[in-house]
């Protein structure tokens, strides 16, 4: 068999289509843009349908679909909701705990993940080990003595009762992806800055952490989206509206609207969109702290 | 930090030696306040007949009888158990597929992956109330396409199948991106010139898909399959919101125990060392097949 003519040039990594007859080639191509289209629509498909019933009257919004589809537009739905002074203060919440761990998450995990990148010392396999296996913990196992200890501290259906949760859960990935960034760094500039006079800590705050930036932006990121998306604790430790977020508002809107899926909707796209958005801007940095396991694992 | 090196010498070295264990201290601490210390109280409290106020009294394996006796338990850990093999297993083999596509070049390749992270973004609770929107009888999307393609005969939110079923729906189109990043990962490490040479050698495009691709991925889906096991296993907002708490699985079954009934919350307490121990099986069964792996290659 003359293997020469089967090279192709297609760089691509894997499968590189081995040379066929031109019209099959086309055939394939044209099957593979279907594809391509059949993933971009399966993906934001319901997005799109929630957004048309976010948009329909009260009483357009139970038709059957296609009456829905062309249903005149009207933003009375996201009226009602974005004038909900409840709703707006769950999202408020939800920026407050998403953020205070985040920063809390950064500050803890970039200390542990420079001890795990840097030192040797013993238990530092243990300790790692330890922290990576939290990301696999199931929750619910400890609500019922979570629960009981904030009572205990007082800050059952306050703001920290979620946040603490939060941070823990999130420590593993944020610990992973740091370390990761950490070992990738040089260790000529803190050398360099050791022969400076530098102390450990200044090296770390002044030398690493700027140089991890790109690294804490991803753990950041994903820090954020996973507090944000966070209910099972947020619906445990917090119980009204004036604590709880909007994660857990939403739902409850099924009670207070109870036909009223226009609200519904419009209320879980407020609390989609910005997420949407910032995983649409950050998507390289998620795609490499998702994947930054799986591949040193 | 330029010309005092001298000054500081003495002191870095003792700094050094406690140095990392200081840094990963707030790490560890909070991970043994919110995640070890609880658990070993959960296994206590769970040989109590206490409720969330008091302990009560000593009552040994009692309260794990009364679980296994429970109907509603036995339901739970089926639906668990259904739900988290059908996802899981679907989603690997999707994820598989969707990686070969995002892999290959082609133009607007960052716009389709970064929409098929959309589904990854979003709160699993607001897909939940999305999803719920989709199926609500009879004229939401999906339950009117079920229909009138004959699938279904009932409402899908009135029947504890198919609401399991629904569950798995939503959880596919939820994770599947996630799985395909991992896999998509572990495909960018495969050389091109070995699937070059084999190509060469006369091998089809599936005949390199299976002896070739799929080998050297299967630590790549093993990782994923880890991951989304133990993720589906936990799995509480899809069941609780989606199915408006008519469907449990295991994670709702134990909240029930501590928020909602007072009665059930010694079993909700066994139950909790169930999901624990049983999920820690499950981590050790995925590890070890890693490492065996390891070993051999």
């Amino acid at each position: 068999m003359s293997t020469s003519t089967q090279r192709t040039s297609r760089a691509t990594a894997v499968a590189p289509a081995p040379a066929e007859p031109r019209r099959s080639q086309e055939k394939g191509l044209w099957a593979f843009r279907l594809l391509i289209l059949w993933l971009f629509v399966v993906s934001i498909a319901p997005l799109l349908w929630v957004m048309r019933m976010s948009l329909a009257s009260a009483g357009d919004i139970g038709r059957a679909p296609l009456e829905l589809l062309f249903a005149p537009v009207t933003v009375e739905a996201w009226g009602r909701v974005l004038s909900d002074k409840t709703f707006l203060a769950t999202l408020l919440n939800s920026v407050i705990i998403a953020t205070t761990t985040t920063l809390v998450c950064m500050v803890i995990g970039s200390l542990a993940a420079y001890a795990f990148a840097r030192f040797k010392f013993r238990g530092s396999n243990v300790a790692l080990v330890l922290m990576l296996m939290v990301s696999f913990f199931p929750q619910v196992a400890v609500i019922i003595p979570l629960f009981k200890q904030f009572v205990a501290w007082g800050i059952i259906n306050n703001y920290p009762a979620a946040i603490i949760p939060n941070i823990v859960f999130s420590l593993p990935t944020t610990i992973f992806v740091l370390t990761v960034f950490f070992r990738e760094i040089p260790h000529s500039l803190e050398e360099a800055a050791k022969i400076d006079g530098a102390t450990q800590l200044q090296t770390f705050t002044r030398v690493m952490l700027p140089l991890a930036v790109p690294g804490l932006l991803t753990a950041a990121i994903l820090t954020f989206v996973n507090s944000w998306n966070d209910y099972l604790f947020a619906n445990t430790f917090l119980f009204d509206a004036k604590t709880w977020t909007a994660t857990v508002q939403i739902p409850q809107f099924a009670t207070q609207y109870s036909i009223d899926y226009g609200a519904q909707a419009a209320g879980a796209l407020a609390v989609t969109i910005p997420l949407v958005l910032v995983v649409m801007i950050f998507q390289r940095n998620i795609v490499s702290g998702l994947t930054s396991g799986a591949v040193k694992g | 930090m330029t010309s005092t090196a001298t000054l500081h010498r003495p002191r870095r070295i003792k700094e050094s030696r406690a140095l990392p264990y200081l840094l990963i201290a707030p790490a560890v601490a909070i991970v043994a306040a919110v995640v070890i210390w609880p658990v070993v109280q959960t296994v206590w409290l769970s040989l109590y007949s206490g409720t969330i106020r008091n302990t009560g009294d000593f009552v040994g394996v009692e309260n794990y009888q009364t679980l296994f006796a429970d109907p509603d338990f036995l339901r739970a850990l089926s639906n668990t158990g259904v739900f988290t093999v059908c996802s899981v297993a679907v989603e690997l083999v999707l994820g598989v597929a969707v990686a070969l596509i995002i892999n290959r070049g082609f133009r607007g390749r960052g716009l389709v992956r970064a929409v098929t992270l959309v589904p990854w973004a979003f709160p699993t609770a607001i897909s939940a109330i999305m999803f719920r929107l989709m199926f609500s009888d009879p004229n939401g999307l999906l339950s009117w396409v079920a229909y009138k393609l004959n699938l279904i005969s009932q409402p899908i939110l009135g029947s504890q199948d198919l609401m399991v079923v629904a569950a798995v729906i939503v959880d596919i189109w939820k994770t599947t991106p996630f799985v395909a990043l991992l896999i998509l990962a572990g495909l960018q490490t495969i050389p091109g010139d070995t699937l070059e040479a084999a190509a060469m050698d006369g091998a089809g495009a599936v005949q390199r898909f299976f002896r070739i691709v799929l080998p050297l991925l299967v630590p790549s889906i093993l990782i994923a399959a880890l991951f989304r096991t133990l993720d589906a296993y936990r799995v509480y907002e899809l069941f609780w919101v989606m199915g408006n708490r008519q469907v449990d699985s295991l994670s709702t079954y134990v909240y029930e125990g501590v928020r909602v009934s007072q009665l059930q919350f010694p079993t909700g307490s066994a139950a909790s060392v169930f999901v624990f121990i049983t999920a820690f099986i499950i981590a050790l069964f995925f590890v070890i097949a890693l490492g065996a792996r390891r070993n051999k290659a």
